[in-house]
């Protein structure tokens, strides 16, 4: 309400704020900056609580590994989200897709069949999940969430809920250029930030993207437009496949061994990073750096909290309390259009 | 005969049992104002939605420059230069303004990333066209925050960025102030200065009256009247055929009470 008042002063001005570049940055990245404001203040707190531990490199690097693997699904699902839907059931592909990279690899082949196997999965079932959701013109909540059990299921049916480890893809020129460290910086990081970037302008300055925000914004005028609606939905599904496919591939090789439970333990803290990054859930919005953001706390928490000296018993109630502090913050950072 | 831009035959539309359009025939010609005049509920949202790919027919054809159209859809519809102003307009509220003048429509390269310099000084250029100019709102500016006579001069806006062969508007001037319906005036008188055709829908008689050439007047699911704005002679005239086509139900209503 205090923005709409705000809103409706504006006419006085001779130049709209917006055409100012400072404050036009700040305007169009406002969920953005307030979840970056979120991890510094965050870190700042980690940081004065323990100064020695937080000062070595070494916890960041550890951070660094592993927060990857969260990017490659928070940048998909903030595509997800805008557009209107939810996506339950990118943890089940992320382990389907990462079964078949570890098929083909321990098979004998070279690492990148195994990722062309795990790119190839992913988007099926992504896109099968999809066309599922969208012409069954089911809850995408209800249906995802049950694609997931259902994928989990035959994961544990054709491996016997056997491991599969493959200590001969450090050998390769794969895990050379993915999995390594350059001046101890993860080169996982690297990859990761890529991905984020091109999703970032796949968002904001790609025909997909600016479909995307339509669709979740107002399917009926979107429809009244010529845009396809249904098909524009069943892509994001396709798209979050891709993510979790990459980011199946990529716990594989940080960990040579892939496991009948690899993603599961995603669903929550990627779902979340969303939200924290200043994705709103009711669809047409969102950001794409911001979820990023929101991944990199979420995946600090647990780091820091036990870097801090406190008992691991702290990390859920961190969790929760960040996330609600969060959307608090983007709650008044935010109106709603309707 | 010249050939007419848009013909539609014999077009029904049923729900169920009940049936919005019982078999409506019209056309529209080159560089002409057509009035579509009806009571609330007569049928000409419906019409216009089935013109515009929207809504499916039951029966009856589609016909473009005399071609006859199948698996007719709002892309297609969009494609054959019919540009339709939606009686909700169809924005997207939480968006900028470019981004509701090019939905569908985005301008990009071959692999789908968008030119967004071009789109901003093309909106900036349909803006001062429609009559924006304020400069409180810029290209960027979100849809949300406009008035109801700023969003429909975007939809306006986004009807005009092609050179479309027919316009059709929804009841344009609904809940608008009277500058504002004067402004939507002299963008019908613009648009048909420039050889193009115009479908006017309203139930403001007087309105249509003054900007129509011709009028097809609707009554449940039928076309009742088609004339020619010479063989009318006045608005008088139209709304007293209009209540006179409304009566016979009157009546049926005061026998059954």
């Amino acid at each position: 309400m205090a923005d709409m008042a705000k809103a409706g002063t504006a006419p006085v001005l001779e130049t709209h704020p917006s055409q100012r570049p400072l404050r036009k940055f700040i305007l169009d990245n406002r969920a953005a900056l307030g979840s970056l404001a979120v991890f510094v203040v965050m870190l700042l707190i980690f940081i004065v609580a323990n100064p020695r531990v937080f000062s070595n490199w070494g916890i960041y690097a550890a951070v660094l590994t592993v927060l990857p693997v969260a990017l490659f699904m928070t940048s998909p699902l903030v595509f997800v989200v805008t557009s209107g839907e939810i996506d339950l059931s990118f943890p089940a592909v992320m382990g389907f897709a990462s079964l078949a990279f570890a098929a083909v690899v321990q098979a004998g082949f070279d690492p990148f069949v195994g990722i062309l196997a795990a790119l190839i999965t992913g988007s099926v079932l992504g896109f099968g999940v999809g066309a599922l959701v969208v012409y069954g013109g089911l809850s995408s909540l209800v249906a995802t969430l049950g694609m997931n059990f259902m994928l989990r299921g035959v994961i544990l049916i054709i491996t016997n809920s056997k491991s599969i480890a493959v200590p001969q893809i450090s050998d390769s020129i794969a895990f050379q250029i993915t999995s390594t460290q350059i001046w101890g910086v993860p080169v996982q990081i690297l990859w990761a930030a890529a991905f984020v970037v091109f999703c970032a302008l796949l968002y904001n300055r790609h025909r997909f993207g600016a479909q995307v925000h339509v669709v979740g914004d107002n399917p009926d005028s979107a429809n009244e437009m010529g845009i396809n609606v249904n098909w524009t939905r069943v892509k994001v599904f396709g798209f979050m496949g891709v993510g979790a496919a990459l980011a199946g591939v990529f716990s594989t090789m940080i960990n040579f061994t892939w496991w009948p439970t690899s993603g599961d333990g995603y669903l929550l803290p990627v779902i979340a990073s969303v939200f924290v990054g200043g994705t709103p859930p009711w669809g047409g919005i969102g950001t794409v750096i911001g979820g990023a953001i929101g991944a990199l706390t979420v995946s600090f928490i647990q780091t820091g909290v036990v870097g801090v000296g406190l008992s691991g018993f702290y990390v859920q109630f961190f969790y929760g309390l960040i996330i609600i502090l969060s959307l608090l913050g983007h709650r008044f950072n935010q109106t709603r259009y309707r | 005969m010249a050939q007419h831009i848009i013909e539609l035959n014999n077009i029904t539309k049923s729900y169920g049992t009940i049936y919005a359009l019982g078999g409506v025939t019209m056309h529209v010609d080159p560089g002409e104002v057509v009035g579509l005049l009806g009571d609330n509920g007569a049928g000409k949202s419906t019409l216009i939605k089935i013109l515009a790919g929207v809504i499916k027919p039951t029966s009856g054809e589609i016909r473009v420059n005399g071609e006859l159209v199948n698996n007719w859809s709002p892309a297609r519809s969009r494609g054959a230069g019919i540009e339709t102003v939606f009686q909700d307009r169809a924005l997207s509220v939480q968006q900028s303004i470019v981004r509701n003048i090019f939905m569908g429509r985005e301008l990009a390269g071959p692999f789908g990333w968008l030119d967004l310099k071009k789109q901003v000084s093309e909106a900036e250029r349909l803006m001062r066209e429609i009559g924006f100019t304020s400069k409180v709102f810029s290209p960027d500016s979100i849809v949300g925050q406009l008035s109801g006579g700023e969003r429909q001069g975007v939809a306006i806006a986004r009807a005009i960025l092609k050179q479309a062969n027919l316009i059709v508007l929804d009841e344009p001037t609904t809940a608008l102030s009277l500058t504002e319906t004067a402004k939507v005036f002299h963008f019908v008188r613009q648009v048909r200065a420039s050889g193009r055709s115009i479908v006017f829908i309203g139930h403001n008689i007087h309105h249509v009256y003054d900007i129509a050439e011709r009028f097809v007047v609707i009554d449940r699911g039928r076309v009742v009247l088609e004339k020619k704005k010479s063989e009318v002679g006045s608005a008088q005239e139209l709304i007293e055929f209009m209540e006179a086509v409304a009566r016979p139900e009157d009546a049926k209503l005061k026998e059954t009470v």
